[in-house]
Parts: C-alpha cells; structure tokens; sequence
C-alpha cells in the first residue's frame, strides 16, 4: 500500500508539472522571448473604463479626446481640436480623420458617444462638470454645460473617458473586450492578473519599436522589488522606499522618478474649537518637521511639503512663498495665544476640551500610518495629544460626510485630470470636499473659482498664485509631504519616460537598449 | 479522519456521505461567518467599495451613496444573511460587488489555480517528508537523524512569507533560474509550490520519524525480525503500513495549514488563486467574493480530507 501510494504521489505530481507547463496564451516567458514587462501593483478585475481599465490606458491600448503634456497642458488626443461657444454653454470636440480602432472599424461621433455616455452616468472625472449633455454632431462630440467649465477639456483626458470601439460593449452595456485606437492592441487578458498586447499596425504614428509587451499585477512590494533586482521585470512601478535605496545602488537597473501632483496632507476640521483659530492650525504645520519625515520615512528629502501644490503643478505651485517651516517654540507661543493650556494631566486643551484629539488615517497607502506615528510624536513635543485611529481610505470622506472626522491624514490627488481647478473646486469651494477642506470657508477663495472656472482663455496665474497664497496662510489642510513615482528601468530597454499624471507609460518611446535588443 | 463511529465500520460510502454533509454545513457556517465579520468591521463598506470600483481618487461621499443603493447595504443584517441563505438554496452566490461578474465564474477560475498550486505543494511534500522522515525514523539518533530534524524544527518555524522571499532572493535574483512572480512561465508554478511544500515536508519529516521509530521499537517488528526477515522486508511487510496511518492522518489535519499557507504564498508570487482573490476582496469589503471564496476554500478543505480518510481507511483494515 505505501509502494501504491508512493507511486500515486509521483504519477500526481509530474502529472501537475505537465499540466503547468501547458499554459493558456499567457505562457511565453515575456523577458525571454523579447516582450517587454511591465509590473505593478495595479489589478485588472474589470475591463471597464471607469474602473481598473486604466491599465489600458496606461498601456496604450485606448486613448481619450484630449491628451497632456508633463506639464499639465491639454493637448489633442482622438480630438483634433475643440471649441466653445461665446456664453461657454456649449463645447465642441472635432474628432480626428481617419482613425480606426483595433477592429478595423472607423472612429466616429457616434462609435465615441456611448463610452462618454457612460462615463457621465458614473463617478469618474465627467462627474466633476456641469455636463448638461452629451451629443455627436457629424464628427464631432458636443457638450452642453449649464455653466460655464473652462477646465473642461481637462476632463476628457482621465482614463474613465477613454473611447472603446461599440464592440467592446455587451448587450447590457458591459464591457467585455477591450477594442481602443491606441498605438497596441490587447492580444489576451488574464483577468485579475496580466494582459498582454501587440503593436497596432494601424495607428496614425507609426509601429513603435516594442512591438510586444506586457502588463502584470504585483501585489507585493517586496516581490515587485525583486522581480526589478532579478532583470525578469522592464519596467516596475510602486516601489516602496526601503526598497529604493537597495535598487538605486544596484548596477543592473536605473532607478528613474517624476514628481507627481499628490500630496500627504492632514485635514482637519475648522469647524471644531480645536481647529478653528487659524493660529492653532499653524501651530500644528509649525510643529511638523517635514524635512526629517521626508528623510526618515520617504527616504527622499527633496519630498518635505513646502506648500500644498508640488512643483510639478506648474500653474499651481507659487514659488514665491514663504515655505512651509518647522519652529516648535512658536507653534507653542501660537498655541497659548489662541488660548491652549496646560491641564494637570500634561497635555494642552482649549477651555477644557481638545486634550485629546484622534488622527484617522488608513493603511491603503503604508506610509501613512507610520507617517501619522511620528506627526503624534512631533505634536506631542508641542504639547498637543493625539491619538491615532487607523482604518481604510474610505473612513475619511466618510468622516466627513458624518461629521466626526477631526482630524485626518491622507494623501491627496491633486492630479487626476491635468487641470487641477476641477479637483480643487470641489475641495476647496463652498462645501469643502470629501478629500479637502472641511467647515471651512475662503470668499476669496470661492470667487478666484468662480472667475477661473468662467475664465475662457484668460490668464490664469494670478488668480491660481493667489489661491495658493491663502491655502498656505489660512492650512484649511496642512501639507506634509509629496510625491514622487519611481521607477526601475531594466537595461535591456532605453527612452523611458514617465507621465507625471500617470496616464501613461509611454510605450511608445522605449526601445530595445544595443544590438541584442535591436534585433528582437 | 477515518474511525469507527458507534461501533459501526467506516465505509467508503459512508465517508463521503459524512465528509458531504459536512461540507455543506462547514461553508454554509465559514461563509456567514464571514459575512457577520464584514458587517461588524468598522467604516463604509460603500465607500469601500466604491473605492474598489472607482479608485481612491475619485471616491466621494455620493459614489459611496450609489453602491449602498445598488447593493443594499443599508439593509438589516439579518435581512441580508437571510437573502444571501436564500440565493444560497439556489446555488446563486450572486455577483461580486466590484467588477459585478458572477462569483461563481470567478471563483471557479480562480480555484483552479489554487487546486494546481496546492496538490503541486502535496506532491512534493508527500514525496519528500516521509522518505527523509523513513531514514531519520530506521537511524534514530544518527548524525542524518539529528540533522534533519532540527531542520525541520527550524524550517516549520519559518513563516511560508519570509521562505518564499528568501526563495525568490536565492533562484530568481541570485541563480536567475526561475520566475519570481506571475504564472507567464511554465517554471511559475516550482517556487510556490515549494515554498508551501517546505514547512508540510517539515512536518511530515518528525511524524514519520517518529512513527517508524515506534514500529521498529515494537514487539511485531521485533518478532518479524526474529523470525528471519531482512530489515527492508520487515519494513516492507509490517513497517511502512502501520507507520503510514498516523502519517496519513498527520497529513488530513495540515491541510488546515495548507489552506492558511495558500493565502500568504498566493499574494507573495502574485499567483492568482482563491487566497489571493481573497485579500483583494476583504480589502475592498466585497462580501458575496468573501463568502464565495472562503466556501470554495471550505469545500476544498473538505474534500481534501476526505481523501485523506479514504487513504486511511485503504491503509488500515481495521477501521473497515
């Protein structure tokens, strides 16, 4: 029987050896067989648009009306140009000649309708609009506001606008293949896990050099950090920093990074005492020594917060302000002249309250509850005690929403269409936001909104230096940090370059690094 | 494991009936476990989800209100449970929350990869735990002996995440021989499995060990010895089967281990089976993919350790 059992184990397991070895399409060995691999955190459970069908975009598969330069300049994508009418009620997207999508058949209005449409109906960056309607009108795709939007074409550059061929969609509206315009086509999916696609001979630049690659999810950072050591990954994005300062010192890849337009803020509610005189606010920006946590815990010093928009939001960021510092003996004087006391126990409270204060953050992104450790620390030497509360990302807004957030540690997009008038409209406006200032309110602040988002191609860099002069001097939230993508390059590839809006990986522009590499 | 019940034999049928039953109960419970678990969490399971769906960006308070309406989530608990007991009845374990594929699909999908993994990580263990566990258990107190079991002591002691980490460090970065991640390649499935292979092979390296010690120890094997019979022989013919029954029956109670390894090597090499769907879906509170899962793991479980009777019973006539 042992004999029996023995030899049934072995039959069992070279059996499952075999079977592994016969994969579905995904089997080639992508760094051997001259496919370039891309890998990073982000799953693919759907395919739609609105959801985790970013990937494609990134990966070129699909492109939107509008595209964006590094800079956040809006620049024509599968729109040639746009206009909009003298009361800026109605927009017009004049779609280019000429394009097909991956099944051959030709972009038009109408194909390009049903992806907008859809985008409309849900949460996504259309949402952000006054969109009244959508239309085709021969070939272009007219918008109808019910006010004025100037950062409109903005909108149509976020994945969750991209244009799927009408095959793509099901009977019931779902998407259940991916036919885009882009410059690679999906060749097989793997859903949760990888894709893997093909240079589309179609498209209007050119075959790009990669003719093959493909994209997969790595939930791990330390197996993704690996993955960049070993050489079996091109490109790896979402590196955590301890990571970093091993890969930066290892001479088989290129550590390459782009400021993106996300900041780590604390949000705090203005409408509690404990918050509501601006001196106890800076007190607290005054108590946070950025440049150490940016060192200690980021591991990249050039990271400590001077102000709320990073460089890298040009328009936005106002070089000429006094930077955010760290000054504990005037956080404290700040602190006693808006009326904080020391109670008997130890630490401060305002007229008997706010001696404790809970910090919500969320483990989604893993620097933040490390992060949130060391604000409670550096906080506490000022004489303010936190308590910290660790949850998901969701308890913020929802925080907010409910009333009970005080104060809250998040880290802020304020990217996600190239103009970022859209996000902090809703942020910084009359209601606040979700993810933005909570029981606070700036008329200045409101009518610079009002004038940009009426403003039809005037200049917008006063009223946006102004915007930032008062979010640093009123810290409705108080900047703590940015941030920076960081990549690893392998060196069997060269021309990469990163989106600082994260739209893309800029396939197109990679090539195969020598003559090894040509010849693939 | 297999034994009589109430004085009456253990049968196949009997077995399989049993393990059946089981089964049914055992997911039904794991399962609504579960859904109480995700109910009792603190925050918005809609903001959850919707960030799931949507992405953190562009989660706001509004999207969150439209999936609770979509979903229902402000229903009573009990109201729910009974509904999902319901659909249940039907076979229909519903659509996930998230991508609104039905579950059923994307758990079966899944299952597949974890059933390769898993039987792949059985294989080696069953090979090489007891073979090494026969050598240490027929040289009790040999240097062979002693070494491999405070390897083993050492090796079971290693959490399946930091092994498969080292793996990765020696055969991807160092020696470049094999995938670190994904299952793009026909060698993905080796470092997995290996990795959950290694602290089962632990085990059954002491057990089997310690079983053959005490055949060899025992009046039968002395007497076969005594009779004439060679060492292998009396191994062969008295041996291997008497210590094979508390091997076997080791093996039925770590598959509990198994399991619990699954979810931790799946996330580790991005191999995409029911564990790793699993931490995806509690991470975005999707709860029809949570019950879906932890039934298919229960089931597996189960079915898994029905084998493991059904060997036993074929091993030792005297549980028939």
């Amino acid at each position: 029987m042992p004999r029996t059992l023995l030899r049934i184990s072995s039959t069992a397991l070279l059996a499952l050896l075999t079977v592994s070895c016969r994969q579905s399409a995904l089997t080639t060995n992508a760094s051997m067989a001259g496919e370039l691999l891309v890998v990073g955190p982000w799953e693919i459970p759907s395919l739609d648009p609105l959801g985790s069908g970013s990937q494609f975009m990134r990966m070129q598969v699909t492109e939107t009306l509008v595209d964006a330069a590094s800079d956040g300049t809006v620049l024509p994508g599968l729109a040639a140009k746009w206009s909009t009418s003298p009361d800026g009620l109605e927009w017009k997207f004049e779609l280019r000649q000429g394009v097909r999508f991956h099944d051959g058949s030709l972009l038009t209005a109408a194909s390009a309708l049903p992806s907008l449409k859809r985008a409309l109906a849900e949460p996504g960056s259309l949402a952000l609009a006054p969109i009244e309607r959508l239309d085709a009108s021969g070939n272009a795709i007219v918008v109808q506001l019910r006010q004025p939007f100037s950062p409109l074409p903005a909108l149509f550059a976020h994945s969750s606008t991209q244009i799927l061929a009408p095959s793509s969609f099901g009977p019931s509206g779902e998407v259940f293949s991916v036919v885009g315009t882009g410059p690679y086509r999906v060749v097989s999916i793997a859903r949760p896990q990888s894709f893997i696609v093909a240079a589309f001979d179609g498209w209007r630049g050119g075959v790009p050099p990669i003719r093959h690659a493909t994209y997969l999810s790595v939930s791990r950072a330390e197996t993704r950090a690996l993955m960049a050591e070993s050489g079996q990954a091109d490109l790896v994005f979402g590196l955590d920093p301890a990571s970093l300062s091993r890969l930066r010192a290892n001479p088989h890849v290129t550590v390459e990074a782009v400021s993106i337009p996300r900041t780590i803020a604390l949000k705090v509610d203005s409408g509690k005492p404990c918050f509501q005189d601006v001196r106890t606010r800076r007190a607290i920006s005054l108590a946070i020594d950025r440049p150490r946590i940016a060192r200690a815990i980021l591991r990249d010093p050039e990271m400590a917060a001077t102000q709320l928009f990073p460089p890298t939001l040009a328009g936005w960021h106002n070089p000429r302000l006094a930077p955010l510092a760290t000054d504990p003996a005037l956080a404290r004087k700040l602190l006693a002249d808006a009326g904080w006391r020391k109670t008997s126990l130890g630490p401060l409270s305002l007229g008997g309250a706010c001696s404790s204060m809970e910090l919500l953050t969320f483990v989604d992104r893993p620097e933040l509850p490390l992060l949130s450790a060391v604000i409670q620390e550096q906080l506490r030497q000022v004489g303010l005690h936190v308590e910290v509360n660790i949850g998901n990302a969701g308890d913020i807004p929802f925080g907010h929403r409910a009333g009970t957030l005080t104060m809250g540690l998040m880290a802020r997009n304020y990217g996600i269409t190239p103009d970022p008038l859209v996000t902090l409209v809703g942020d910084f406006g009359e209601r606040g936001g979700d993810w933005g200032a909570m029981n606070w309110r700036s008329p200045e602040i409101e009518s610079l909104f009002h004038a940009l988002v009426r403003s039809n191609g005037a200049d917008q860099s006063l009223p946006r230096s102004r915007v930032a002069e008062i979010l640093q001097s009123e810290l409705p939230v108080i900047p703590i940090a940015w941030y920076r993508q960081t990549v690893t390059v392998g060196t069997r590839v060269s021309g990469v370059s990163l989106d600082p809006f994260e739209r893309s990986y800029r396939l197109t522009g990679i090539r195969w690094a020598g003559k090894t590499g040509d010849s693939r | 494991m297999g034994r009589k019940d109430g004085g009456q034999p253990l049968t196949v049928a009997r077995i399989i009936v049993r393990r059946l039953v089981q089964a049914l109960l055992v997911s039904l419970m794991v399962s609504t476990l579960s859904f109480v678990m995700m109910r009792a969490l603190p925050g918005d399971a809609a903001m959850r989800v919707a960030a799931a769906r949507y992405g953190h960006d562009l989660v706001t308070a509004r999207a969150a209100d439209a999936v609770r309406a979509e979903l229902k989530l402000d229903r009573p608990v009990a109201s729910a449970l009974f509904a999902w007991w319901g659909d249940v009845l039907r076979l229909d374990l519903g659509t996930s929350a998230v991508t609104a594929a039905p579950v059923v699909d994307e758990v079966s999908h899944q299952l597949g990869y974890t059933i390769r993994l898993a039987l792949a990580a059985m294989g080696i263990a069953l090979l090489a735990g007891p073979l090494l566990g026969v050598l240490c258990g027929l040289w009790p107190g040999s240097a062979f002996d002693q070494t491999w079991r405070a390897l083993a002591a050492a090796i079971r002691a290693v959490p399946p995440f930091i092994l498969g980490l080292l793996l990765i460090i020696a055969f991807s970065v160092e020696m470049a021989a094999l995938p670190a991640a994904g299952t793009m390649d026909s060698t993905s499935l080796v470092l997995p499995a290996i990795t959950l292979a290694v602290g089962l092979t632990a085990g059954l390296i002491r057990v089997t060990r310690d079983a053959l010690k005490s055949v060899t120890e025992s009046g039968y094997f002395a007497f076969a010895r005594t009779k004439g019979l060679s060492l292998s022989e009396a191994l062969v013919r008295h041996g291997l089967r008497n210590a094979a029954a508390p091997v076997t029956a080791y093996v039925g109670v770590q598959l509990a281990f198994l399991i619990e390894g699954v979810v931790a090597v799946e996330t580790l090499f991005a191999w995409p089976g029911i564990g790793h769907a699993l931490v995806h879906a509690i991470y975005a509170r999707d709860v029809p993919m949570i019950q879906g899962t932890v039934m298919a793991m229960a089931i597996l479980f189960i079915g898994l350790s029905a084998l493991a009777d059904l060997a036993i019973l074929a091993i030792d006539p005297r549980r028939r």
